[in-house]
């Protein structure tokens, strides 16, 4: 019962979402008009080719860009008129990123870097408790003293995670999460993303490969700046089964 | 908010230690900056100190009178070198004299000029001081051979005459001065006496003149009747105030000045006191000046903190990427940068004040080899100033960088190759 009416939470609104980058006469658009919902517990994957708009459309959902117009509404909150600062707090607070070159710290160790978002918040104590408990939680637990040069790709991304759990985040954004790595270090990752969405974390994964796209529950395609489908994965893959990503 | 600020404490030295050649490089303009302020600061002090001590030992009990009028506390005309008639011979004379003023004990008056002193083949050029014979009481004069010249031989125009050390050394070298004819304007005077060597002091030096009594020298050598300069002693150091206001009410009586407010005088009543204030103004006012000037190099050391973090900014564009994306706002990237940048120009601003502290040291050391008795003194406010302006450097050309950093866009920076 409360499982059924969490999922009917709406965490992103976006309505008509259009943006455009202007250089001196020449208008391109990027997004035109885009419209969805995503809920609680979901995971979807926004799916294009290179060029289609995937990224911008991730950029203005997670905060880090503006859409230039339409509305967008997170956990019922408008967000399209926020000032930077405020933008800066819900990155902080709300949603969690994953990249595909990882971007961790150099010269830091594996425990900084998960803890440098709890560093910004205002309000979070026992820091140190937290950030192992995630790395744990990802199975980093015996590198939490590693500098990250030390450490292979797949722990890199693993450790990116971490670091986008730890402010127990609204919504998991992860841009082409397995692009960097080896099919078996990327089968891991997908599997971590997979268990984290049945602990109840929504997700949002951005990629240009089907494959890849068919571990989420739901896919949204993008082309051209436009949404060209929206379903539900019927056979959805799962890396737990042993499935290697190409 | 504690921890963000050690973390970003974390985060300047880790970034310091990654380039450790470039962050040194990057000081040093801090470094010399900051240890040239000190040096200039504890040298002058020392110089000072020196200064100030060898015009003690002058006598702090003496009383000086210069003709024409001082503004205010400054140095009256005649230092310059205009040449000013108002005090004779006889206004020596009168100050002598204990019913005009009681608490003097002795009087010396000079006349000084320059000439060539020739013995022999031998010539030198040297400083001429006509005085009186109260040279040596004022002065503390000693003579190391033959006599001072006496009251008589001070008022007939004798041709006689007494060597500082030095040119006695110039003149005769080894050989025996005392009985020989010297000229000085092609002049014939006897040597009475050669003075003991007394080194300079207070920027005189005591060795290198040849004393002539004071009417020899007016009269014969420098064609004038006026006095450079006359010193008095006094009885006691209490006693100055007193002595010199009735020296003060004896000259304008004598010069028929009735203004008594000191407006209208023609000459200027100094004591030692003044004096040493004097030589502290003008060489503070020295000392800052030097300071000011080394600080310049902070500037030149600033412009080179604030170019090397503008290329931090570029190098690490992916870093604030991220920094933003994880939720830090522009405060906290622009923070960030300020406080690498004043990290770099305090811990050069210490390094500079350790360094600074250290040459000083081998300077008063050397000064002290070299028989000076140098004070080592390193003023405080100094330390603290050198530190406060390289942290104020940090900040004021952090400043640019990091509001760069600040204002960077975070999906170009995230984007940045």
């Amino acid at each position: 019962m409360t499982k059924s009416l969490r999922l009917l939470k709406k965490v992103i609104k976006a309505e008509n979402l259009k943006k455009e980058y202007r250089n001196g006469e020449i208008v391109t658009k990027v997004l035109q008009e885009i419209s969805f919902e995503i809920k609680q517990g979901e995971f979807v994957a926004i799916m294009g080719p290179s060029g289609s708009g995937k990224s911008t459309l991730m950029h203005i959902l997670g905060f880090l860009d503006r859409a230039t117009s339409g509305d967008y509404h997170f956990e019922g909150r408008e967000i399209t008129k926020l000032k930077d600062d405020e933008l800066a707090f819900l990155r902080n607070e709300k949603v969690g990123f994953v990249f595909q070159s990882f971007n961790l710290l150099p010269r830091t160790t594996v425990l900084d870097n998960v803890k440098l978002p709890l560093t910004y918040s205002h309000s979070k104590k026992n820091v140190d408790e937290i950030a192992k408990k995630v790395l744990e939680s990802v199975g980093l637990g015996h590198r939490l003293n590693y500098y990250t040069n030390q450490i292979s790709g797949g722990e890199k991304q693993r450790v990116a995670i971490a670091r986008a759990l730890v402010n127990n985040p609204s919504v998991i954004f992860a841009d082409e999460p397995t692009g960097n790595l080896d099919s078996k270090s990327g089968v891991q990752i997908m599997e971590i993303l997979q268990d984290l969405n049945e602990q109840g974390n929504t997700i949002i994964l951005v990629t240009h490969e089907t494959y890849t796209s068919e571990h989420a529950k739901r896919i949204i395609k993008i082309r051209d700046g436009k949404i060209e489908d929206d379903y539900s994965v019927a056979k959805r893959r799962l890396a737990r089964d042993g499935e290697v990503l190409k | 908010m504690f921890n963000q600020y050690r973390q970003c404490f974390k985060v300047s030295i880790r970034a310091l230690l990654a380039n450790k050649v470039r962050s040194f490089l990057t000081m040093t303009g801090i470094i010399i900056g900051v240890s040239a302020v000190i040096i200039i600061m504890a040298v002058g002090a020392g110089a000072q100190s020196l200064i100030l001590a060898q015009v003690k030992t002058l006598g702090t009990d003496l009383i000086g009178v210069l003709p024409g009028k001082a503004e205010e506390d400054g140095p009256p005309a005649s230092i310059m070198g205009i040449i000013i008639t108002t005090l004779t011979y006889d206004d020596a004379v009168a100050m002598a004299e204990s019913k005009n003023v009681p608490n003097v004990t002795a009087v010396v008056a000079y006349t000084k000029g320059t000439g060539t002193a020739v013995w022999g083949a031998n010539s030198y050029d040297t400083n001429l001081s006509g005085c009186t014979t109260g040279y040596m009481e004022v002065e503390s004069g000693e003579v190391l051979n033959g006599r001072f010249f006496n009251k008589e031989e001070e008022k007939d125009l004798s041709r006689v005459a007494v060597l500082g050390s030095t040119v006695k050394e110039e003149l005769f070298g080894e050989s025996e001065a005392v009985g020989q004819k010297i000229k000085i304007k092609k002049q014939s005077f006897e040597v009475i006496g050669v003075m003991k060597e007394r080194g300079t002091v207070a920027f005189q030096d005591y060795d290198d003149q040849i004393f002539l009594p004071i009417k020899t020298m007016q009269k014969l050598v420098a064609g004038v009747h006026h006095l450079g300069l006359i010193r008095a002693k006094v009885d006691d150091e209490e006693n100055i105030a007193i002595a010199v206001s009735d020296i003060e009410a004896l000259l304008r009586e004598r010069h028929g000045i009735i203004d008594s407010s000191g407006r209208g005088d023609d000459f200027t009543v100094r004591n030692a006191a003044q004096a040493l204030d004097m030589i502290t103004v003008i060489t503070d006012a020295l000392r800052y000046f030097l300071a000011a000037m080394a600080a310049m190099s902070l500037i030149v050391g600033g412009i080179g903190i604030m170019n090397i973090m503008l290329v931090n900014v570029t190098e690490r564009t992916r870093e604030i990427g991220l920094r933003k994306a994880v939720g830090a706002n522009n405060a906290d990237i622009s923070n960030q940068f300020l406080m690498e940048a004043i990290s770099v120009t305090l811990l050069g601003g210490l390094i500079g004040v350790i360094i600074g502290i250290f040459i000083s040291y081998l300077i008063a050391l050397g000064a002290h080899f070299l028989g000076y008795e140098w004070a080592f003194i390193v003023p405080p406010l100094s330390i603290i100033l050198a530190v406060v302006v390289s942290m104020l450097v940090g900040l004021v050309f952090g400043l640019y960088p990091a509001r760069k950093a600040a204002k960077l866009d975070p999906i170009e920076a995230l984007r940045y190759e």
